[in-house]
């Protein structure tokens, strides 16, 4: 239902590690001369200096569902808030709900799959993450929070770039593609960022997801383009093993993460779609505690249309998105980050859904 | 053979639509009560219009933004916005500023008991003001769900997540607390103070028995539990939240334990408000497609109010002589039927 989405009001989630500049992205979003209000959710109301008339005080509040998993969270309080939002419809044209820095952010997201009423209003955008240059390398160490956020992230705002030298970014970048090869980075000072960057990217629409390519590529500010040679543009994005550290593809540095993992897989052969939604449902229903993202365009046998899906942990939607076209290649590709991933069973039960 | 089709429910059925005074209400409205002779549209910002039996609207300024909660005791309606004011609104149409967060902090939830008493919560702290007394608060572990004054004595269910404490704002004695998992949004004692009934975040409610605290566990709804309502002489609960009506039994000692809940006035449409009648097994019900039938609790016969099309029936509430129904939806779209 297209046309109700378009009334939807657009959430974006603001997060990143306690001193990254989440306060500083926020307030230049709030003053840059856009035309538009924001209702803004914010942790620590009144402490910190923000300027919008809608500003609403948040608890944090997690809470598990009754369904006995206990990674299916939501935040009782933005479903208590988005409700009275909802209330002055018209007098903003878009939310940012703002995360401490030790927050995870899969429960914000979750409570826009979970819950009937949210969903009937509201969209979530996208997760935006503030990673601080200089200190991320360490958090990534110490913190599993900061790792989660960078992990879940669809846009990465590296700020404080001006306080590192060059190969310290080059290592911080190898760091974050490590976990999250598919986010789109921007390399900051002071936050500044196109707001186009990290404003309506409709990074869980089904319609927009469009293709599934890891990021090492773009960086936004157009200077190392490494476009060639990293390995990761055919069939096994992860196919070597986890025992050395660190290598190098063509000068830049490249990391495996030892806990939190992206896992690629393709096939241009046709699924099986009887085999493959049951294998994706009870993949997510099984592992779905150690998966925080999970997006794929597929290709079904006898199916001329492009079936595309997302989900957060146990949570997955999906739906027919349009025809294939003439010429275009008809090519599955799927992709989880999560944290420890089974990758021989997740590759082994992908294989069984090819059709032969 | 001849295919089953089921007939058009506007024409099939009896109606009363035109019997309705139509009412052009301007604003989206979340609730509806009877002040004296007056029905008074709860807008879901600023406003509350107050309506006489001619259907003349006169309009009364109450928030400052958008109202988020509303009670009535039939004297008076109070209101909490998130301008962090808790207002008053009485027979005459005059308000009176009741209390003011000083943090501005939204005030999420209102109660009002018979003898005047006024309970609210901010955030995770609930407050009661009773009669000449002084105000009392009492905070629990999270954020307040919903409130609601036990109807014999001074006492004050607190709604949150795992679980409802039972406070008593004037007794030294120990908070009581209710358990169960997950998070509570509503909360109702039975008329005759035997039951206490939750409406949760999912799409359940939970009860106890008071006496001993037994659970009851009513669940099977597709949609989350927003209306509730008592019936006359309190022996069902009317809910909201499926394709029908669902009517849980509380007339025995054990309530609906073990009990399968009566069902009625089926429609392709979610059921988004109920009101009981104050005195007849009688039950007025509006549907998410802006369908309102009446219902008799004996046979299940319908009455047709309003038809289907436009926006989901928002208010719905009968005068205490049962006589008039006044409705509204979300589109600000009203109605008053007198009977």
């Amino acid at each position: 239902m297209p046309e109700l989405t378009s009334q939807k009001i657009p959430v974006t989630v603001l997060t990143g590690y306690l001193g990254a500049g989440k306060t500083t992205l926020l307030n230049r979003i709030l003053s840059e001369n856009h035309g538009k209000k924001y209702a803004v959710i914010v942790n620590e109301f009144g402490e910190i200096g923000i300027d919008n008339d809608l500003i609403i005080g948040a608890d944090e509040e997690v809470f598990e569902m009754n369904n006995g998993c206990v990674c299916c969270t939501v935040r009782g309080d933005l479903v208590r808030i988005l409700e009275g939002l909802m209330k002055r419809k018209g007098k903003f044209d878009a939310i940012i709900v703002e995360t401490t820095g030790l927050a995870d952010p899969a429960p914000v997201a979750q409570t826009f799959f979970v819950d009937e009423d949210v969903q009937k209003n509201a969209r979530l955008d996208a997760v935006v993450t503030v990673a601080d240059a200089r200190w991320l390398s360490d958090r990534l160490k110490d913190a599993p929070e900061a790792k989660n956020q960078i992990a879940f992230a669809d846009v990465i705002v590296l700020n404080k770039t001006d306080l590192v030298s060059k190969p310290e970014l080059a290592e911080v970048e190898a760091r974050i593609r490590a976990i999250n090869p598919y986010a789109k980075l921007h390399r900051t000072e002071r936050c500044q960022v196109a707001l186009s960057d990290v404003l309506e990217r409709g990074a869980f629409d089904l319609d927009r997801i469009l293709e599934i390519e890891p990021e090492f590529l773009e960086t936004g500010d157009g200077h190392d383009h490494h476009d060639h040679d990293h390995g990761h543009g055919h069939d096994h994005h992860h196919d070597h093993g986890h025992s050395h550290d660190t290598h190098s593809h063509g000068g830049l540095k490249h990391y495996h993460d030892e806990d939190m993992q992206s896992l690629s897989l393709r096939t241009s052969k046709p699924l099986d779609a009887t085999r493959f939604m049951p294998w994706l449902q009870g993949l997510v229903a099984a592992e779905g505690a150690k998966i925080l993202r999970s997006k794929g365009i597929l290709s079904f046998s006898d199916d001329d249309d492009r079936y595309v899906f997302q989900g957060v942990h146990m949570m997955l939607e999906g739906d027919h998105q349009r025809k294939w076209k003439d010429g275009e290649s008809r090519e599955s590709r799927l992709v989880f980050i999560g944290r420890e991933l089974p990758e021989q069973l997740i590759r082994d039960g992908f294989e069984s859904c090819i059709t032969t | 053979m001849k295919q089953f089709e089921p007939d058009d429910n506007s024409a099939s059925i009896i109606s009363v639509t035109d019997k309705v005074r139509p009412l052009a209400l301007g604003m989206p409205v979340i609730a509806v009560h009877f002040l004296g002779d007056r029905a008074a549209f709860v807008g879901a910002e600023e406003n509350v219009a107050l309506v006489d039996g001619a259907g003349e609207i006169s309009t009364v300024a109450v928030h400052g933004g958008g109202i988020l909660c509303v009670a009535t005791d039939g004297a008076r309606i109070v209101m909490g916005g998130d301008d962090g004011k808790l207002v008053a609104l009485d027979k005459k149409g005059e308000t009176a500023l009741l209390a003011t967060d000083p943090k501005r902090r939204w005030i999420d939830n209102v109660a009002l008991h018979p003898d005047g008493a006024v309970a609210w919560s901010a955030g995770k702290t609930a407050f009661v003001r009773s009669g000449k007394a002084e105000e009392k608060s009492f905070e629990v572990p999270s954020t307040v769900g919903g409130l609601a004054f036990a109807p014999k004595g001074v006492r004050l269910a607190v709604a949150h997540y795992n679980g409802v404490t039972l406070w008593f704002p004037n007794m030294a004695a120990n908070a009581e607390i209710l358990e169960w998992a997950g998070s509570h949004l509503g909360v109702v004692f039975s008329p005759d103070n035997k039951f206490l009934v939750t409406a949760m975040h999912e799409p359940a409610l939970h009860g106890w028995r008071l006496a001993d605290h037994r659970h009851m566990r009513m669940t099977g709804y597709p949609g989350r539990v927003r209306s509730m309502s008592w019936s006359a002489g309190g022996k069902a609960l009317a809910t909201s939240g499926a394709d029908s009506v669902i009517m849980w039994p509380f007339a025995s000692k054990d309530g609906p334990m073990g009990k399968e809940p009566a069902m009625f006035a089926p429609l392709q449409a979610r059921v988004s408000m109920v009101a009981c009648h104050p005195k007849q097994d009688i039950l007025a019900v509006g549907y998410s497609d802006g369908t309102i039938l009446m219902v008799r609790m004996t046979d299940g016969a319908e009455i047709l109010v309003r038809k289907n099309g436009g926006a989901a029936v928002s208010a719905l509430a009968w005068n205490p002589k049962g006589t008039l129904l006044a409705f509204a939806a979300e589109d600000g779209d009203g109605g008053l039927l007198e009977l």
